[in-house]
């Protein structure tokens, strides 16, 4: 469905859950349950504490829906509320440990420079059936530091633009862009010896070196 | 340099001005000129190519929808709480 088609839809729904109609806003929400499981599981790192920020979020987002303005999406907006939603938990579960994340002065300025240099070669998509594979991406992406991981999973799991991924996140767009190349690299340098041979069962891990 | 007509000057760039620049050169968010200047790089740079392959394979692998599954059951307790709400 084209973006114009799909807001205006959207925005039909919106209508049908202010007036009345609760099954509506169901349908409204069923497109985006990975997006909102995704960018909570993002924040709080575990399952159980994702399922329950998700649900809060989306009984807030009920809440308000009536007063969602259409300047913003609504994946957008339903992002935000999951985010904020999140962040709230992980300061009120461990306030100590959220202060020395978001006091962390990280270096965003210096030059990366990769640790390994395995050549990777294209993956078959078919390799994500495997749920080994899956969890050693899952466990990479949870070994970043929150930084890094939030602006990931905005972009490149959850597709969001880098103008979207700068509101949510109250970061500037400059900075959106340095974080997320800083997190590909580190994910790459964490994701490329395994994948290379040591996640898959039976063969031993090829090192395969570029030079 | 006397150049032949239709011929671009690439001008080398290091590995480390590579790295800097790998991402926006994924996202295409760079100037055509330096594009050309990385792809110059990545020809003659093995190691710089396996940066290269290995960050689009990073792209691809996390953005592909199978890795941040909902569990079992996710929507079934979720549409129970919401019915809960008066």
């Amino acid at each position: 469905m084209i973006q114009s088609q799909l807001r205006a839809n959207e925005a039909e729904l919106i209508r049908s859950v202010c007036a009345g109609e609760r099954e509506a806003f169901y349908e409204l929400l069923r497109p985006y349950e990975r997006m909102i499981y995704a960018t909570a599981i993002s924040v709080v790192k575990n399952p159980a504490d994702a399922e329950e920020v998700a649900q809060e979020a989306v009984l807030k987002a009920f809440s308000h829906l009536c007063s969602f303005r259409a300047e913003a999406k609504f994946s957008t907006w339903l992002v935000q509320i999951t985010y904020n939603e999140a962040k709230r938990r992980l300061k009120k579960a461990r306030p100590h440990l959220y202060e020395s994340i978001d006091e962390q002065q990280q270096n965003e300025d210096g030059d990366f420079w990769p640790r390994d240099f395995a050549d990777w070669r294209p993956i078959p998509s078919e390799l994500l059936e495997q749920n080994e594979i899956r969890q050693a991406v899952q466990k990479a992406i949870n070994s970043l530091s929150a930084t890094h991981r939030e602006v990931l999973v905005l972009r490149d799991v959850q597709h969001l633009s880098i103008k979207e991924t700068s509101t949510i996140l109250g970061i500037s767009e400059p900075n959106v862009k340095t974080r997320l190349h800083r997190a590909r690299l580190l994910l790459r340098d964490r994701l490329a010896p395994g994948i290379d041979g040591s996640w898959i069962e039976g063969q031993p891990y090829r090192k395969a070196r570029a030079w | 340099m006397v150049k032949k007509e239709g011929e671009m000057a690439t001008i080398e760039i290091s590995c480390v001005e590579v790295w800097r620049e790998i991402s926006n050169y994924l996202n295409e968010e760079i100037s055509p000129e330096m594009r050309d200047r990385m792809e110059a790089h990545f020809k003659a740079c093995a190691h710089c190519s396996a940066v290269l392959d290995g960050t689009r394979n990073v792209v691809e692998l996390v953005g592909d929808g199978r890795v941040f599954q909902v569990p079992d059951g996710f929507s079934k307790r979720l549409y129970k709480k919401l019915q809960k709400l008066a």
